[in-house]
Parts: C-alpha cells; structure tokens; sequence
C-alpha cells in the first residue's frame, strides 16, 4: 500500500471525489489551448488548400497543394531559408561562445557575485521589440555609439545589405548570450569539485580538464541552451523587422508576416505558415526531449 | 611546484574578474546609453561625438506624454512666462503643446494609453495564465493522468509556435467574431500564450510540495479541495509569484501578436514605442524616455526573480 496515490474512494463521501477534481483541474486547459491553437490551425490548414485572400470578400477557391508546390519550388523563398539559416548560425554560435566563456568566467569566487550575474542577465528580460529600436539608436553611423567606441568613422550597420544581418545577429548575440549563461553556470556548478582535484593530482593539463571533464557534463544543459535559442532564433521577427528593413535580413517570419499581413495572400501564407510549423515542432520534440534527459537526473 | 601554481591561479582568478567586469561594462552600455538619453536635452541627443556628461533634464518625459507641434515663430515673453513649468519645457524645445480648440485641454501623445493597455492586457492574462496553470498543475502533479507526457508536450509545444503562425488564422476568427483590436482579443492570446509556461513551471514547484502534507489534512477530515487551497496553495505562493511575474514580463514585451491583432483601441506599448520613429528626424530623447519607462518594470522585476530566472527559462527541468 502505497500513499502516493491517494484513491478516488477516499474523499468521495465529503465533496468532489478525486477523479473529477483531476478533470475539473485539467480539462479547461486542455480546452483552452485546443480552442485558441489548435482549432485556429486547422482553420489555417484548411485555407492553405485555397487562394483565400483576406483583403476581399470573394470566396476561396480550393487549389489542392498548390500553394505548397509553389512555395517549395520558389527560389525566393529558398532565399528567405537561406538568409534565416546563415542567421540562426551566427546567433546562436555567437550566444554560446560568450554565454558559454561568461559562465566559465564567472564560476570561481568573486566579490558581489549575485549582483554581478544578475546584472548581467538584464538584457534577456527586455522586449525584444524596444531592444531593436534603440540599437538602431546605438548603430547610426554618425553619432552612434558603437562606432564611436570602436573607432569605426561612419561605418554603416543597418544601411549595408551585407552587414545588416550582422548587425541584427550581434544584438540578439547580445540579448540572449545571458541565457545561454545562466544554463551553463549550472552546468558548471553541477561538476563534482572532486573531478578537478583528481585531475589536478594527475597533473592534467587545462585543456584535458576542460574537454574531458567540464565539457562533457556541460554537455545536457548547454545542448538545452542551444535547442531552445536555435529554436527561437528560427522563428525571430521583432528583433530583425524593427532593426532592418533589408531584404538581406527578411528572415522568413518576417516574410510569412509581409505574404500574410500586407500582401493579404493569406492562402499561401497558411501554406507556408504549415511549412514553418512543421519545422517548428520538429526541433520542439528534440527540445522537450533533451529537457526530460536533464529533468531525470 | 604546488606555490607557483597557486600563484598562477590567483593571477588566472584576477584576470577572470578583470574579464567578467569587462564584460558587465559592455553588457549594460547599450542600457546605459538609452537611459542617459531620457534625460538629455535634445541638442545633446545626436551629437557627434557623442555627449557623454551632461546636465540631466526631464524635458524629454514630459514631452513624451503630450501631443507637440513645432513653433512657427518663438511665443512671446508674456505668453511663456504664463505657460507652467512643464509647458515651458516644451516651448524651450521649439515646439509648442497641441491643445483641443474649445475647452485649451492639453492633448495627449497616445503613450500613457499605451501603456495603460499593456498594464491591462498583461495583469489580467497573468492572473488568468497562472490560476488555471496552478491548477493544471496539480492535477497533474498529484493525480494519474492517461497519456501525460503526450498531454505535457502537447501543452508545451503550443508555447513554441511562432506567434505570426497563429496569428493568421486567429486574425480571421477574430474579425468575424468582432475581437479584433479589443483588450479581451488579447488577453486570450496572451492566456493561452502563457498557460503553457505556466502548467510547466506550476508542475514543478507543486511536485516538490510532499503530498504527506495534504494527506494529513484529509485524514483531518479537510476535502481535497480544502487541502488544496489551505495546504498546497500557500506552500506554493513562491512558485506562483515567480511565475505570475515571468507571465507578466512575457506578455508585457509581445510585440508580434499586438501588431497584428490590434491598431488604436487596443494597442499595447511594444508596436507604439517603434512606430514613433517615423519618417525625418526623429527626437531620440523622447523615444529614449518612453523606452525608459517601458523597461523600468521589467528590469525591478529581473532583481526581484533573480533567484527563480534559471528555472523559469528552463521552463522548470533545472532547478539548482
């Protein structure tokens, strides 16, 4: 007899019993995101077999998988893939290199510590919306501070179709390297002391230490970081359609929110907008797996 | 052998404190510069090089809250002098404040109303997200549930759609139901955005409350219910104000569902802020002010989560 499963015979005398109090508990959450995501996305699967257009009232024309065929085979498309792809790289590697080398920083004693980490996951919190509007503030090329304290004359960022992805990486290098902070310092904190006193007896080097014992169990929580920014590094659009109007950082929810909002092609969109959320769910189920791999240990 | 190399250790621990106070100069300059900006006056904004020290005003808070126009010609002496402290400030600008023809009542520039609206639209859908997660929560903390882990990721993967996904057909449903641009249009996205998140993270805390707790209070004769609210709901109040906060800030910063689902009514501050930059030359230190403001909540916020920031990023695996 075990307690940790209180039977539903128990409290079924006084008040609800226990089975319709998981229900009651449970059911109107399940029905809340089946209303407002799911049902709103079969609506869209269906209209993605249409040539609906949301700015007029003519009705929608059934297509079949015509949006898809021209969607798949559009080079310009490809191009927005291409664009998001070189993107999600650079971010996400820029993220890991200094969160990760912060975290390696910052795990030691140090005075004011707390404060200093907090203090340095403030930009992870901020709207990413408003962080893209002042960094064009910090980008100008006249009297913007980033050339000025980099003695770059009038460089320009935002205005150079080559540089403007860059740029747009850069500040979503800065806003999210905080995170992939945070998870590393726990991974760090979570290596044994006893691993690195050995290997010191042992006389290991600095470089062994790290790559055979810092990294590897580093390893699960980074992994997470890393899923989970690339993931969302896929699916920006604030940052980059504040910062830039290039079409060299249309990345494709921008993209997606020009066919569906302002061209009104909303059949074709919700093709694409499938597209996405197949690769979307695709890297969730990695993520959530990696997320139970760390959760059991 | 073993003093040298503590001696190299002290120097690679300084060089590390060196690097990390580095670091922290450069992670909170961009901060820095836009919050200096708030308090410049205009002159001083966009100069090249760039003003460092100046004499701070808050001429640029005041103008960010009424409608202003520029002055054709300087008002003259009588007329300033009249004008209080606030409206001088503006007219020290070049620009002169917009007032309603009839009743001289002083025109707003539209920010407080956004900011209002966010305020609205973030504290009811935190309540929202966070009573029915807790609750979700416990259910599944407490009781066996057929298929949970599908149930669990079917939940969480709701979290991960790209917001303009879901705004296309959400966009349609809404105009034909007349919730385009209402507060309630929203807050249901936001609701649903966030109870997700919320279950995650709820299902954490509550799994570390022992159920010996509330199996005592029902051999006491409490229903599960009462056991519920009386034992579990006050051990869990950490948990759920971290959480009501991270739902908060989440719906506090959406900017991709607010541009596309609302315009005027119920516009929330993230689509405002940007679309003040406009064509032509636009006044940073009013942009900067109202950028300010914005954050201000956020960032007393990070400081009163700092301990809860690890797990709620991870939507509750890691927990330290």
């Amino acid at each position: 007899m075990t307690h940790s499963e209180p039977r539903a015979g128990q409290s079924a005398a006084r008040g609800l019993n226990d089975k319709s109090i998981r229900n009651l508990f449970i059911f109107p959450t399940i029905a809340f995101l089946i209303i407002f995501n799911i049902f709103p996305l079969l609506f869209s699967l269906y209209t993605s077999f249409t040539d609906f257009r949301a700015s007029t009232n003519a009705p929608a024309n059934w297509v079949g998988l015509e949006n898809y065929s021209y969607l798949l085979t559009n080079e310009f498309i490809w191009r927005n893939f291409t664009i998001t792809a070189k993107y999600v790289l650079i971010s996400v590697t820029g993220q890991v290199v200094v969160g990760f080398g912060l975290a390696m920083l910052l795990n030691r004693y140090m005075p004011f510590k707390g404060l200093i980490t907090t203090l340095l996951l403030l930009p992870m919190m901020l709207s990413m919306a408003v962080v893209g509007l002042f960094w064009k503030l910090l980008y100008d090329p006249n009297f913007g501070i980033i050339n000025h304290s980099l003695g770059l004359g009038k460089f320009e960022w935002l205005a150079n179709p080559d540089m403007a992805l860059w740029a747009v990486a850069i500040t979503d290098i800065w806003m999210w390297s905080p995170f992939v902070m945070l998870l590393s310092l726990a991974g760090l904190s979570a290596v044994p002391k006893h691993l690195y006193e050995a290997a010191e007896i042992d006389r290991a080097g600095t470089f062994y230490t790290f790559f055979r014992i810092t990294l590897p169990l580093v390893a699960p929580i980074l992994m997470i970081a890393i899923i989970f920014r690339t993931m969302e590094a896929f699916k920006t659009f604030d940052l980059a359609y504040i910062l830039s109007s290039q079409p060299t950082t249309e990345l494709i929810a921008i993209r997606l929110y020009k066919m569906a909002f302002l061209e009104w092609q909303t059949g074709l969109s919700s093709a694409f907008a499938y597209i996405v959320l197949v690769m979307v769910v695709g890297i969730t189920m990695i993520y959530v797996k990696y997320l139970n791999k760390v959760k059991e240990r | 052998m073993a003093a040298v190399r503590s001696q190299r250790e002290v120097w690679t621990n300084r060089a590390a404190i060196l690097a990390v106070l580095v670091a922290l100069v450069v992670m909170l300059a961009p901060i820095y510069w836009i919050t200096s900006t708030a308090f410049k006056p205009r002159n001083l904004a966009t100069t090249v090089p760039p003003t460092v020290v100046f004499e701070p005003t808050i001429a640029p808070f005041v103008k960010l809250f009424v409608k202003r126009s520029q002055l054709r010609e300087p008002v003259s002496e009588e007329v300033y002098d009249a004008a209080p402290w606030w409206e001088q400030m503006v007219l020290d600008g070049g620009e002169k404040v917009v007032r309603r023809g009839r009743t001289g009542e002083v025109r707003s520039s539209g920010y407080g109303k956004r900011f209002t609206n966010s305020l609205i639209v973030s504290i009811i859908s935190t309540i929202l997200a966070v009573s029915m997660g807790t609750l979700t929560a416990y259910g599944f903390s407490r009781f066996r549930v057929k298929g949970e882990d599908d149930l669990l990721f079917f939940i969480l993967s709701t979290r991960m759609l790209p917001p303009v996904v879901v705004a296309i057909p959400m966009f349609l449903m809404y105009r034909t139901v007349g919730l385009n641009d209402t507060h309630l249009g929203l807050i249901i996205l936001y609701t649903a955005f966030n109870l997700s998140f919320s279950v995650w993270i709820m299902k954490g805390f509550i799994d570390e409350i022992p159920r010996e707790y509330e199996e005592a209070a029902l051999v006491d004769g409490y229903t599960r219910i009462q056991a519920f609210f009386k034992i579990v709901l006050p051990e869990a109040m950490t948990g759920i104000a971290a959480t009501a906060v991270f739902c908060f800030i989440t719906a506090w910063n959406e900017y991709a569902f607010a541009l596309i689902m609302t315009n005027r009514k119920a516009q929330t501050a993230p689509p405002f802020i940007p679309s003040q930059v406009g064509s032509g030359l636009p006044d940073w230190t009013v942009i900067a002010a109202g950028t300010f403001l914005f954050l201000l909540p956020v960032a007393i916020f990070t400081f009163l989560l700092r301990n809860h920031l690890l797990r709620g990023m991870s939507f509750g695996a890691i927990r330290k």
